[in-house]
């Protein structure tokens, strides 16, 4: 073996090492420092023109109405009363639809009820279906069909997971825990079109509870037929604006606009892909290939490069939720130390959680309840007012009164579920206590349900990372996760007090003293110093720029018979140089309304 | 032979019913449940669900239920896909699982063998370095790294095929086909290289080459048989695992094949997903054994089993 050759082969194998590193550092890494440059070319929308009734023009319409949609995890079930999670919310969204629903900015709208009346004392709720509700194979949609599907729901049988929705109805937790049939629901059917529903309780926010999965109509007929398969593509007979035509299990799930909906006319999406894909990076790259108009996430990285190069295509607002950390107050060393729990509260910087870790415009919060509830004011600690070299100092305080110093530090756990943002939180997190306070942390790192399990026995745990999404628009949503029995008070947080607040905000009739309850309540948990709030959720997706009709909502509603795409300007462009003889509209112009996006 | 064969075949029952032991009762000590979710539930809708799904029966009746079904050929109901029993959620995956491990396996098969022997008749000379340096990077640049970077070349900056999902055409399985075999084609083509080098240096092939044999006959009919024994022995079992999906490649290209129900079943405690694709890993496994062995023994006249 000659020596140069020896050499030649080394210098080709670091040639093609050289090479492919420059590969990986031109395209591979998206956050690597670049030229500045112009933001990638999206195509860009006309201008929006709208009719006298609001909707679209068709002349502004693209001619190919097909949504293709990123969306998470593939969903466990298309059973609504079944269902759980974010991703089969979406597509059930589009499939069924409840008593209400909800219009593009959040807001409660008649859904397959077309008006109701409530009782006075907020007990009785009559809904009036609509004359034109139909399923999906044509049959009308009756007051039976919505009496059938609550007490399925309710039904221990059905072993529905969000069976718990529905406890505000008359006789849903005896139910529920298999004491009475389930033809006890206080939900009746007047005649047709008309059901009739009893609480037990006045509940201001039952209209909500309406848009959840739990409560829509399922077709009696084909669950006798098909059993637990009524759901399978060529089975499923659903209520809403659009109908499923094809389930492939980790591939695309189809639907087609159904023409037997009631406002059939105003959809304009007419067929809609939704795709399971759980790596946010794999979904941002079939989005910037063009598969994709809606991406369910971003990559969270990449917060600075989308914000340069993918501006017109990147959506991120308030989302009703809050990331906290949790205590153990069952055992030492919280147990009966508020003023422990209140230095490690004070010590943690939110700001610069939210603007140098998690990046994506998060809110840093002192509250449990997110901001933004329109009847909900949270009742912010005095702390909150302060800077954060003031909190340090109160912080450092509270530690010497729980007993603690440079010499004799805490040395405490913080345990948090396998995610690269938690484990960047937790990892901040323990670094300023570790500065402000000199505890000692050890980070813990578990898979998810050994996490949740380690959470709910309460035997380990010291510190844990939560997080809570608002099952409706209601502050309660957040309030009764700290009821002594609610089955995720991980905290071990039982005050009776707090216990009957509860119970008082439950049975309170007048929305004045129920909201101050609510305050009230939160009050008592944030100064018993049960949670750490560190900020409220954002949602961030990608939606392509000719994808019209929604808008950011706090709950994250997004209906697809919403939507409808525009052409893009250069399609436009073409189209009026391609035919230069048509007569443009003249006498037509005080009847549209003409919103540039430019300005708004 | 056949007696051999038949030996071989009985012995896969045990082996089979070990696998099935320890899995069923290792995915069972786990901790947490198929309920289990952030949300949390009440104690008598757990207790419904248990119920339903049969799990509130000791453990030990529960074995010998799910052996009954196994027996049977049914694998039950997933736990986490609820509409879905376990043999759909694998008559779906596996057939895609199949087809592109299936094309991933003959591209490296072909492609290797044909670098491996064009480098051994090459020895030590710059192509033969060339060729087995990029061998080399390939082995060690995982899957993770070389599918995005074929997604960011041939999907984004190029747009010539899809960035992922699939539907049967060809255009979305290259892609991933590419991705999932360069690994392989670098292992197959260094192990073809070696003992290709191995059976030019024996006598057998001097005695061909003495003879005047010309050298396209010497290579296929004397060198390139015996040289593809040690590359059978790699394909026999990297057969089983890339037939049965890559969870990397699923994940990264949105395939829905049976590779990362392994890894989802697990996180999902979807006790029977979980049994069912180990089992059906096993099976395969053993019959790809059993086949190579077959193969052994027709490609190398010396191996005689039943003698």
């Amino acid at each position: 073996m000659s020596i140069s050759r020896t050499n030649s082969g080394v210098l080709a194998a670091s040639a093609v090492v050289l090479w492919l590193a420059l590969l990986a550092t031109g395209c591979g890494d998206p956050t690597a420092p670049q030229e500045p440059r112009q933001p990638i070319r999206l195509d860009e929308p006309v201008p929006l023109v709208f009719d006298r009734a609001g909707e679209p023009e068709p002349e502004i319409l693209a001619e190919d109405q097909e949504l293709h949609r990123g969306n998470g995890e593939e969903p466990q079930t298309l059973d609504p009363h079944r269902a759980e999670g974010v991703p089969t919310a979406n597509i059930l969204r589009d499939l069924f639809e409840g008593l209400t629903t909800t219009a593009p900015d959040g807001r409660i709208v008649p859904g397959a009820a077309g008006r109701w009346d409530i009782s006075r004392d907020g007990m009785i709720y009559t809904f009036y279906l609509r004359e034109d509700g139909r399923w999906s194979n044509g049959e009308p949609v009756t007051a039976a069909d919505f009496v059938f599907s609550f007490r399925r729901s309710v039904d221990p049988d059905t072993a529905a997971v969000f069976g718990r929705m529905l406890m505000p109805i008359e006789n849903a937790q005896p139910i529920l825990a298999g004491e009475l049939e389930p033809e006890a629901l206080g939900v009746e059917a007047l005649n047709d079109r008309t059901v009739q529903i009893r609480l037990d309780d006045p509940t201001p926010y039952f209209l909500g509870l309406l848009t959840h999965a739990s409560t829509y109509p399922v077709h009696a007929p084909s669950l006798t037929e098909h059993g637990d398969d009524f759901v399978l593509p060529g089975n499923l007979i659903s209520n809403g604006a659009y109908r499923l035509v094809d389930w492939v299990p980790r591939s695309r799930i189809e639907l087609e606009a159904s023409p037997n909906y009631h406002s059939a006319g105003q959809v304009i999406i007419d067929r809609v892909l939704y795709y399971p894909i759980e790596d946010e990076n794999t979904e941002f790259q079939r989005f910037r290939a063009g598969d994709l108009h809606w991406t369910d996430q971003v990559p969270s990285n990449l917060f600075d490069w989308l914000g340069a190069n993918l501006p017109q295509a990147l959506s991120v607002s308030p989302w009703f939720g809050t990331y906290y950390f949790g205590f153990n107050l069952t055992r030492a060393p919280f147990e009966q130390n508020l003023p422990l729990r209140r230095a490690l509260n004070l010590a943690i910087d939110r700001r610069i959680l939210t603007e140098k870790v998690t990046q994506f415009g998060e809110i840093p919060t002192f509250t449990l309840v997110p901001d933004g509830l329109p009847d909900y004011e949270p009742p912010v600690p005095d702390y909150a007012a302060l800077d954060q070299a003031e909190r340090e100092e109160l912080a450092r305080e509270m530690y010497r009164r729980a007993g603690y110093s440079d010499d004799d530090p805490l040395e405490v756990e913080l345990r948090y579920n396998t995610s690269e943002n938690h484990r960047k939180i937790a990892v901040a997190v323990s670094a300023m206590w570790k500065q402000v306070l000199g505890v000692r942390t050890r980070l813990i790192n578990e898979e998810f349900r050994v996490f949740l399990q380690n959470r709910a026995m309460k035997r380990n745990t010291e510190v844990y990372r939560a997080g809570w999404i608002g099952d409706y628009q209601d502050a309660f949503t957040f309030l009764e996760l700290f009821h002594s029995q609610h089955p995720r008070n991980d905290a071990g947080y039982a005050n009776p007090r707090y216990d009957r607040l509860l119970e008082q905000i439950s049975t309170e009739r007048i929305p004045a003293r129920r909201r101050n309850l609510m305050v009230e309540a939160e009050r008592i948990l944030l100064a018993g110093q049960v949670v750490m709030p560190v900020y409220t959720y954002v949602t961030k997706r990608l939606v392509s720029p000719l994808l019209k009709g929604w808008e950011p909502n706090v709950m994250d509603f997004h209906p697809s018979q919403q939507m409808y795409f525009v052409k893009s300007r250069a399609q436009v462009e073409a189209e009026i140089e391609a035919a230069p003889e048509t007569e443009t509209g003249s006498g037509e112009a005080e009847d549209v309304t003409v919103v540039d996006e430019g300005t708004t | 032979m056949l007696n051999y064969s038949l030996k071989r075949l009985a012995s896969a029952i045990p082996t089979l019913l070990i696998l099935i032991t320890v899995a069923f009762f290792l995915i069972r000590i786990a901790p947490g449940g198929p309920f289990d979710s952030e949300k949390g539930l009440p104690a008598e809708i757990e207790a419904n669900l248990e119920a339903k799904y049969q799990l509130d029966d000791p453990l030990v009746i529960q074995y010998f239920r799910y052996l009954g079904d196994i027996a049977r050929f049914d694998f039950g109901p997933s736990f986490h896909y609820r509409d879905w029993t376990v043999n759909q959620l694998i008559a779906q995956g596996a057939p895609v699982s199949f087809t592109l491990g299936g094309i991933a396996l003959i591209l490296a098969f072909v492609v290797g063998t044909l670098i491996g022997v064009w480098a051994a008749l090459k020895q030590n000379s710059l192509s033969d370095y060339l060729t087995m340096s990029v061998a080399m990077i390939g082995i060690s640049i995982p899957n993770f790294v070389a599918a995005p970077l074929l997604i960011l070349l041939f999907a984004i900056a190029l747009g010539w095929l899809p960035a992922g999902g699939w539907d049967g055409s060809i255009q979305r399985m290259v892609l991933p086909a590419i991705a999932l075999s360069l690994p392989m084609i670098a292992y197959v083509a260094r192990i073809t290289r070696g003992s290709m080098i191995e059976v030019l240096h024996s006598s057998f092939i001097r005695t061909a080459r003495a003879k005047g044999m010309p050298e396209h006959e010497v290579l296929l009919r004397h060198a390139l048989k015996p040289a593809l024994l040690p590359v059978i022995s790699y394909l026999g079992p990297a057969a089983a695992a890339i037939l049965t999906g890559s969870v990397v490649i699923e994940r990264i290209f949105t395939i829905p094949g049976i590779g990362s129900h392994f890894v989802q079943g697990a996180l999902n405690r979807d006790y029977t997903l979980v049994m069912g694709v180990v089992i059906f890993y096993g099976v395969l496994i053993i019959a790809l054994n059993y086949l190579v062995d077959l193969l052994y023994a027709w490609l190398d006249p010396r191996i005689r089993y039943d003698r």
